[in-house]
């Protein structure tokens, strides 16, 4: 079921008035079935990939569980009979049982992932397709594989960790896998932060159920009136004709659609589940205010880059080879040796990163460039701030701007190895900007024959105003909670006109049904 | 204790780290920083400092940075 389409907006309906109706501890239980209900949705052959996850997690997080209990009570028990040298090695024996396990759950779980990603890829996906036998094959990537695998296995290493409880119920595992506005496109969510809000009673809450609807029209806007609108010319400009300004231009357009797309997806999450009285993470903090590719990172899909900060990026790089090749190249380099680790971590994460996204090479390329231009940032930082002590003008406002422009720019550029399969094509694309000055594709009615009318023109560039307003308007305080202070009638009447742009200026495909969202393919 | 004010003050010689009790979450430290950290303690005081405790209240301030390095070297 796509969030952008009727059957959507009934489900939702049905479920606001039964979660708050019925009585309220069965709360957790009525989201379990509209979760899967909703899954459902998506087709029942997925059902076996979601339900074998929660399984599988939650089978060895009891096993963990189990052993940690047994560890305490032998040593409760025998505390007065076990030497400190045998308790630590009864703990490591322990913690080796469970490790092994944990990763055994991993495997299986990323080795599905894994095998579905490759499956997509050309030739196996022609092989697979055109031979009877393993045609099953070709079945697709099942709706939000990625979020709800790597939500549940992160939960995993927290219960290993000794970060998180461990469940004793399966179904209440089975929601924290599959709660239904997560699905889509994730935020992904630690169990920590979501447990409290998932599992407990909500009591009906007006304010709260305005607040959720609001963040979900806010959030149509964004997908149906701008990146639905602008995609039929991104889809244009994608053509080996348009090189030089027209690139750039593409660059600007494709950074438009994936905010609105993205952002707009996780507005009607994160909505969605507010209307129940649960808080979902934000993953969004107006990125492209960032000052910097770093920055920048941790205001863009914060709970994936968070997911690889915690499970990839931080293990990797404290490890103990790691610890001990720190060691070694510091004596050899000094200080950058020290470095050589946060390099090889910084690297492997991106490289994870875009692998993630799929198995071809614009999206590696895509985790190096990142990796490239952060690390180099981050070596440069020193003289950075040389200049900043240096030059008062770099310490105005307008330094500031200049550089929230710059990571704009340079981010746009990176960001634009999505659109080609074909990496040769995008560093010709790319290089086409250093010689083809071709200002005139502004002018001279290139622009005009891409698939959009004026008044798309004038829709977007209305919209793309009003997103910047509301981010700048947000920098101090929820807009909604803003708009609250305001009279009445004006508020009802901004809404009112919000629902009445997304109606009639939302893009949408036959039967009411808008495009898919580009991070669901994830 | 002051060999670890040593460690952090040549990472940012700006930051009073006797006073600073939001290092990560006032976005003073990022994850750069903080593996930085785990190396060089790692090199000066011998103590390995596990993914698993690379948290924020462990590196909000000097203080619960060092009780951790503490606690670890116990164990």
């Amino acid at each position: 079921m796509s969030f952008i389409s009727l059957s959507f907006l009934l489900f939702l309906g049905i479920l606001i008035i039964l979660y708050y109706a019925l009585p309220h501890k069965w709360q957790w239980v009525i989201l379990l079935i509209a979760s899967y209900v909703f899954y459902l949705f998506a087709g029942v052959k997925y059902l076996a990939f979601i339900l074998f996850t929660t399984i599988t997690t939650f089978l060895a997080i009891r096993f963990i569980d189990g052993r940690n209990k047994l560890q305490k009570e032998q040593l409760e028990k025998r505390k007065e009979m076990m030497s400190k040298e045998a308790k630590k090695a009864y703990k490591k024996q322990i913690k080796a049982q469970n490790r092994l396990v944990m990763i055994i759950c991993i495997v299986l779980n990323f080795g599905i992932l894994f095998f579905c990603k490759a499956c997509l890829v050309e030739p196996l996906h022609t092989a697979f397709s055109s031979n009877a036998t393993f045609s099953f094959l070709t079945i697709g990537l099942p709706m939000g594989m990625s979020f709800y695998m790597f939500q549940s296995i992160g939960y995993l290493i927290d219960v290993y960790r000794g970060k998180a409880e461990a469940l004793t119920n399966p179904f209440k595992m089975a929601l924290f896998t599959a709660f239904f506005p997560q699905l889509v496109q994730g935020p992904i969510s630690q169990f920590n932060e979501l447990k409290d809000t998932l599992f407990s009673e909500h009591a009906f809450d007006r304010r709260q159920l305005a607040f959720g609807m609001q963040r979900m029209l806010w959030g149509f806007f964004k997908k149906l009136v701008i990146a639905d609108r602008i995609a039929v010319a991104i889809g244009t400009l994608k053509g080996a004709e348009y090189t030089g300004i027209s690139f750039f231009v593409l660059t600007v357009f494709y950074a438009v659609q994936i905010y609105g797309d993205f952002t707009g997806g996780i507005d009607i999450a994160i909505g969605a589940a507010e209307t129940l009285g649960i808080k979902l993470p934000e993953n969004f903090i107006r990125p492209f205010f960032s000052k910097n590719i770093a920055e920048y990172w941790r205001r863009w899909h914060i709970t994936l880059n968070e997911w690889m900060k915690r499970y990839i990026f931080y293990p990797i790089t404290v490890s103990q080879p790691m610890l001990k090749l720190s060691l070694k190249t510091r004596s050899k380099l000094g200080k950058v040796g020290m470095r050589i680790p946060v390099y090889i971590g910084s690297l492997l994460t991106w490289l994870a990163t875009g692998v993630w996204h799929g198995f071809n090479l614009h999206f590696i390329v895509w985790g190096l460039l990142n990796c490239f231009v952060i690390v180099v940032s981050e070596e440069l930082a020193p003289l950075y701030k040389k200049f900043h002590d240096k030059f008062a003008f770099s310490n105005k406002r307008g330094y500031d701007v200049w550089q929230i422009i710059r990571m704009f720019l340079l981010m746009n550029l990176i960001r634009a190895t999505d659109l080609f399969n074909d990496v040769g094509e995008y560093f010709t694309k790319l290089g086409s900007l250093a010689y083809q000055f071709n200002f005139n594709v502004l002018w001279d009615g290139t622009m005009m024959n891409l698939g959009l009318s004026v008044s798309d023109y004038i829709i977007l560039g209305c919209g793309v105003v009003l997103m910047f307003l509301v981010s700048l308007f947000g920098r101090s305080g929820s807009v909604r909670e803003k708009m609250e202070k305001w009279n009445i009638v004006l508020r009802y009447a901004v809404i009112i006109a919000l629902l009445l742009v997304v109606v009639l200026f939302g893009s949408y495909g036959i039967g009411f049904d808008a495009s898919k969202f580009i991070y669901n393919q994830f | 204790m002051q060999e670890l004010l040593g460690i952090l003050e040549g990472l940012h010689p700006e930051v009073d780290f006797n006073t600073c009790t939001n290092l990560v979450d006032g976005k003073i430290l990022d994850s750069f920083d903080i593996v930085t950290i785990v190396a060089e303690v790692n090199a000066t005081f011998d103590v390995a400092i596990p993914a698993e405790e690379l948290i924020p209240e462990n590196f909000n301030s000097a203080q619960a940075l060092w009780a951790l390095i503490e606690r670890l070297d116990e164990e």
